[in-house]
């Protein structure tokens, strides 16, 4: 009860700070949105000019990107929440969490809880772009967006609390991040098919956890026909049910170890 | 006598090789205001993590309110409240927003969180300014704070390690006045450290602490009565020669630094006019005052503690177990 408790306030925490800090909250829409127009825009008439686009599909690149960078935005603001708990151990507030009468593991799931409500938070806003690329969503799709986002970023929440957790100042956290961050990125599926890839690049496409979050995001929004764009895992198509199990199934690790890392905190 | 709300016996913490607490044992009795004085990286802060369940000892018992700190952290913990030495509030909430985080981590029931809110809020004088975001607190309104938050769960004892470090004067004594006050009203115990000796002076009790051990524990009073009488500092060119005229005279053993000659008389204003009428050494100045902790550390040591405060020796010591603390990084 008492962990509850205290899992409850440090969620609450977490938006509260979130709220303040209205800057971030824009700013962090800036990256997304410059990758969707230009990127996105220049990209699909260079496909066509190619005549290689994904219109056979029945969608154009820009279309195709979409998921893509709703699962950036997540992915980004996810695992940069890490960075809360640098900066509480730098002002000091993390000791007045490490003293208090809770349980490290409540700590540990509070913060993957304040964060991942964010980042599911803005990957909701970032929906809200859908109609202006041409994609329609419907209330169901929605819904369903917004569970495989939470679970998603949970993941990829502990994740970065796991990271935080051991590194005592701001540099090296950046440091970490950004050798962490693109990787996860761009060897996923946000900016293009997995679909005849080079074999090196399309294993590591598998290894990589962000990849069945992102697919489940694409296969929830570009429906019925994007079949065509989802990962093969040894011969059999991925299905949404299945990307986000295994997605859950990182998150857990990263949930345990955190709790772990958190337990053994000085 | 009293019930001793903390026990220690025989506690020992390294860091690697650096012994940062050397087989400390000592009682606080309930209701005391209990110092620890001594000069940085002495390892006052250091006993406190082991008190609050922070640091585990390396061996040695502790015991807080009855239960131990290793095997009975969660109880440990809502039994004490905490000033770190370093500032610990959320910068970016205002000061109800710190408040309430403290009251639901340690369990404060709903029933009376907010009225204890505003009670610790007003003690301290903050009522008016609570809606503001804290990072907009000058230095000594955030330590009020922290110590109206370190009070919000009715703690058995309250730590204040270092309370009024790098604030000015008149915002020490305003925080001082509140320890008092508080003190006054609650049956609290306060176990402080510090390294400015007119502060621990406000204790019942102090333990002065120098390399990890525990060189005297006593009242001021008990601490000033070691000295054993008032001190007298002559000024003079020739230190050498009032030392030798001095024993020659009076059978005392004076000693020299930068201030002068210096030695202790059972009686001050006796000695000084004896002095006078019969001294040939050229004196400057003659000064006598009442012994203060800073002889008695001085005394217990060889050293002054404020030179040691920033002294090299120190400063070693507490790189040392900053670095030793940094790399072990974890306790389980």
């Amino acid at each position: 009860m008492s962990n509850l408790r205290a899992i409850y306030i440090i969620w609450y925490r977490d938006l509260l700070r979130f709220w303040r800090d209205k800057a971030r909250l824009f700013s962090s829409f800036v990256m997304p949105f410059l990758f969707l127009v230009i990127f996105g825009t220049g990209l699909s008439a260079s496909m066509l000019l190619l005549g290689r686009g994904t219109e056979e599909a029945g969608y154009n690149y820009i279309q195709f990107l979409f998921p893509g960078i709703v699962g950036m935005i997540v992915l980004f603001t996810a695992v940069m929440w890490g960075v809360s708990i640098v900066w509480d151990r730098e002002f000091g507030f993390l000791k007045e969490i490490l003293v208090a009468p809770i349980s490290r593991a409540a700590v540990a799931m509070g913060k993957t809880l304040g964060g991942a409500t964010i980042a599911t938070v803005q990957g909701t806003v970032m929906l809200v772009f859908a109609p202006f690329v041409g994609v329609s969503l419907s209330v169901s799709q929605v819904l369903l967006l917004i569970v495989l986002m939470f679970v998603f970023a949970c993941s990829i929440t502990a994740m970065g609390i796991l990271i935080a957790s051991r590194i005592k100042t701001m540099e090296a956290f950046q440091v970490v991040m950004q050798l962490l961050l693109f990787p996860l990125f761009f060897l996923s599926p946000a900016r293009f098919p997995v679909q005849n890839l080079p074999s090196w690049l399309g294993t590591l496409v598998r290894i990589n956890p962000v990849s069945y979050g992102i697919d489940s995001f694409r296969q929830s929004i570009l429906e019925p026909t994007s079949a065509n764009f989802g990962i093969n895992l040894f011969g059999h198509p991925m299905s949404i049910a299945e990307d986000i199990l295994l997605v859950a199934l990182f998150g857990l690790v990263m949930v345990l170890l955190a709790v772990w890392s958190f337990s053994t905190q000085e | 006598m009293k019930r001793h709300i903390i026990e220690v016996e025989n506690l020992v913490k390294r860091f690697g090789d650096l012994v940062a607490v050397d087989d400390i044992s000592f009682n606080v009795e309930e209701g005391e205001i209990f110092g620890f004085l001594g000069p940085n990286g002495a390892g006052k802060t250091t006993t406190i993590n082991v008190l609050c369940t922070l640091f585990k000892p390396t061996s040695g018992r502790a015991r807080l309110a009855g239960f131990d700190v290793v095997r009975q952290q969660n109880q440990v913990r809502r039994s004490i409240g905490l000033v770190f030495q370093d500032p610990s509030l959320d910068l970016r909430l205002n000061a109800l927003q710190n408040l309430n985080f403290h009251a639901y981590v340690y369990g404060v029931p709903r029933a009376v969180r907010k009225k204890r809110i505003e009670e610790v809020l007003r003690m301290v004088e903050l009522w008016d300014r609570r809606r503001e975001e804290v990072r907009n607190f000058s230095g000594g309104m955030r330590r009020r704070l922290e110590i109206a938050r370190g009070l919000l769960h009715y703690p058995k004892v309250l730590f204040l390690d270092e309370p009024t470090l790098g604030l000015d004067p008149q915002t020490r004594h305003h925080i001082w006045d509140y320890i008092l006050h508080l003190r006054k009203r609650e049956s609290i115990t306060i176990f402080l450290t510090t390294h400015y000796m007119d502060e621990a002076g406000v204790a019942d009790r102090i333990a002065i602490i120098d390399y990890g051990k525990i060189v005297a524990l006593d009242t001021p009073d008990a601490l000033k009565r070691m000295i054993g009488g008032d001190i007298i500092t002559l000024k003079t060119e020739n230190a050498e020669a009032a030392m030798a005229e001095i024993r020659h005279q009076f059978g005392i053993e004076a000693q020299k630094d930068s201030q002068g000659v210096f030695f202790e008389v059972p009686n001050g204003e006796e000695f000084i006019p004896l002095l006078v009428n019969n001294f040939k050494t050229d004196l400057h100045s003659i000064s006598m005052r009442r012994p203060t902790l800073d002889d008695v550390f001085l005394k217990l040591t060889g050293r002054e503690i404020r030179e040691e405060a920033g002294g090299e020796a120190a400063m070693r010591r507490q790189w040392a177990m900053y670095q030793a603390r940094d790399h072990r990084g974890r306790f389980g």
